[in-house]
């Protein structure tokens, strides 16, 4: 009785799964075929080539997109992990007048759209010169108020005598933090680390606003000018967009747990 | 002198505090008091020269169709979108609570894609759909369906774009309503069995009201997702613009072409504004309707 059920659940699910899967095994054939072959839609390459790969690399800034991609991804979420345990376990676990409407302040900043801030934040920008610099490409996502809040909730579940001991042994209250409370919400800072890089790693709205110079592009700016200057050569285009998922593909990969966890943490649990 | 043990905590405090205070005062708090300030004046880069125009520009709103058309845009994106990557969502995961074998290696595949970046996930998409070499318009007619212009046509563009970033979005959705699923007790559905119930009933009954925290918080999540669509319309497109005949023209896609194509910054944080209030309002009403308690 049950049989037919799960044999139609698995043939629905494998249906569905080769149409998520047709768009990137499309994009890395294409962008295996010479440019003469794209337009004959034929799945598989006659003539397979990485040439396409070559030129995009040797020819384009693509070196220096992933590059700068890295950094900010990289030192944004360090930043975040450090500076919202920081705050997290300080609203969770320590005791000081003002508490509560900081925690308030904090947390209404997550109403806020992206698209208000950009306006005030690119003023500020060109004011003080950070149009075009690393800087201003890293300065609005060096911390996260869901971050905060995600974390909070984390060091409120730690016992408040494991943190005494902590102070018995002579850890000032720096000490506490760093070497008992922080390692204690590693599931945590996992999740919300792998999101921070990911968020800026695919980020397009802010880095289109503030970078000027095509060596400063991070990789989607980079693909999307590329791919718009480069026309009809959906060869490269195809190239450039495999070289730009590739890396998250594998992050994925390896990562798969802590990142579905951290979506039902969010959503579910948060 | 000895300081009292409260106050040293206090001391510590606020010592962590300071550089999150600073940074969400002044990258977080203050921009967003900027936005409105800056919604009362005609822009200029010589900061002498920005006239005072108070709210000028939220009458000027009321005569844009441009204006018009991105919201009434933003509307239909968020009214199709929402809706169609919810019960596919939950489809998907009702599906994989079925199935026990496999059941990781299909979440990731429906699931990587909600990772990988937009931009690249769209120029793929453009290429796919594209009239006349795309591979979506060959299956069509191997299939005897006539062929569809999809972006291009100023009818078709607008749900060819909801249809990828549904496509995006559908794993994390899935995702989402699949661990709700797993929290629930399946002793609930084992009594309401023994009582009689059909699968629809025990659906309706057990399973919808109990996954209801999850249903707001995708459908909150949702919304505001769509309303702030800039990244796919801008690259399946070709241009910033929304085309073709600004069929595809976002809010968010109009606000940035007013602040960073025509240098409106003052008109554009007034547009930013307007977006606030709608997001706001929004997650007010849908916080309000859908965490209403289920009778059962």
């Amino acid at each position: 009785m049950k049989r037919w059920p799960t044999i139609l659940a698995y043939t629905v699910l494998a249906v569905g799964g080769l149409l998520m899967v047709f768009p990137f095994l499309w994009m890395l054939l294409t962008s295996l075929k010479p440019f003469q072959e794209i337009f004959d839609l034929k799945l598989i390459p006659q003539n397979v080539t990485l040439d396409n790969y070559r030129q995009v690399i040797l020819e384009t800034q693509f070196p220096r997109w992933f590059f700068n991609s890295l950094v900010v991804a990289v030192i944004t979420t360090l930043s975040v992990l450090f500076f919202d345990a920081l705050a997290g376990y300080t609203l969770a676990k320590l005791r000081f007048p003002g508490k509560g409407l900081i925690f308030v302040l904090i947390l209404s900043t997550l109403m806020v759209p992206t698209e208000m801030l950009i306006i005030p934040w690119y003023v500020m920008s060109v004011k003080n010169g950070w149009v075009n610099t690393y800087w201003g490409l890293l300065f609005p996502g060096l911390m996260s108020a869901f971050g905060v809040f995600l974390l909070r909730q984390f060091f409120q579940t730690l016992p408040n005598d494991l943190l005494d001991a902590g102070r018995i042994d002579g850890l000032n209250e720096f000490g506490v933090f760093w070497r008992v409370a922080f390692p204690l919400v590693r599931p945590a800072l996992a999740a919300l680390g792998i999101f921070t890089f990911l968020g800026n790693w695919n980020a397009f709205l802010w880095p289109l606003v503030i970078v000027q110079t095509a060596d400063m592009r991070t990789l989607p700016v980079g693909v999307a000018l590329f791919s718009g200057e480069a026309g009809t050569a959906w060869n490269l285009i195809m190239a450039a967009s495999s070289l730009a998922v590739l890396p998250v593909l594998l992050a994925f990969l390896f990562f798969q747990r802590q990142i579905i966890e951290g979506v039902v943490l969010t959503g579910v649990k948060g | 002198m000895r300081l009292s043990l409260a106050r040293r905590e206090a001391l510590w405090a606020f010592a962590f505090l300071l550089i999150p205070l600073v940074f969400f005062l002044f990258i977080r708090i203050w921009p967003a008091f900027q936005a409105l300030w800056l919604s009362l004046y005609e822009w200029n880069a010589d900061p002498a020269k920005r006239t005072y125009v108070g709210l000028e520009h939220y009458r000027q709103m009321l005569d844009d169709k441009l204006l018009r058309k991105a919201l009434l845009n933003t509307l239909c994106y968020t009214l199709i979108g929402v809706p169609l990557q919810m019960v596919l969502g939950l489809a998907v995961a009702l599906l994989l609570n079925v199935v026990e074998r496999w059941r990781d290696f299909f979440r990731a595949v429906y699931f990587a894609p909600y990772i990988t970046p937009a931009v690249a996930v769209a120029w793929v998409f453009s290429w796919m759909l594209s009239a006349n070499f795309g591979i979506v318009n060959e299956i069509l007619r191997l299939l005897g369906l006539p062929a569809q212009p999809f972006l291009q046509s100023p009818r078709q563009a607008l749900l060819t774009v909801t249809v990828v970033v549904v496509w995006q979005n559908l794993g994390f959705q899935a995702v989402l309503f699949l661990a709700g699923l797993q929290n629930i007790p399946r002793e609930y559905y084992e009594a309401a069995r023994i009582d009689g119930a059909d699968s629809w009933a025990l659906f309706r009954h057990i399973t919808l009201p109990l996954l209801n925290p999850v249903i707001v918080f995708s459908a909150v999540i949702g919304t505001i997702g769509f309303l702030q669509l800039f990244t796919q319309v801008v690259n399946l497109n070709f241009t910033d613009q929304g085309g073709p005949l600004s069929s595809t023209l976002t809010l968010a896609l109009y606000i940035y072409q007013q602040a960073f194509g025509r240098f409106e910054l003052g008109y554009a944080a007034a547009i930013t504004v307007l977006l606030f209030m709608i997001i706001l309002l929004i997650t007010l009403v849908q916080l309000r309707l859908l965490s209403r308690r289920v009778e059962y």
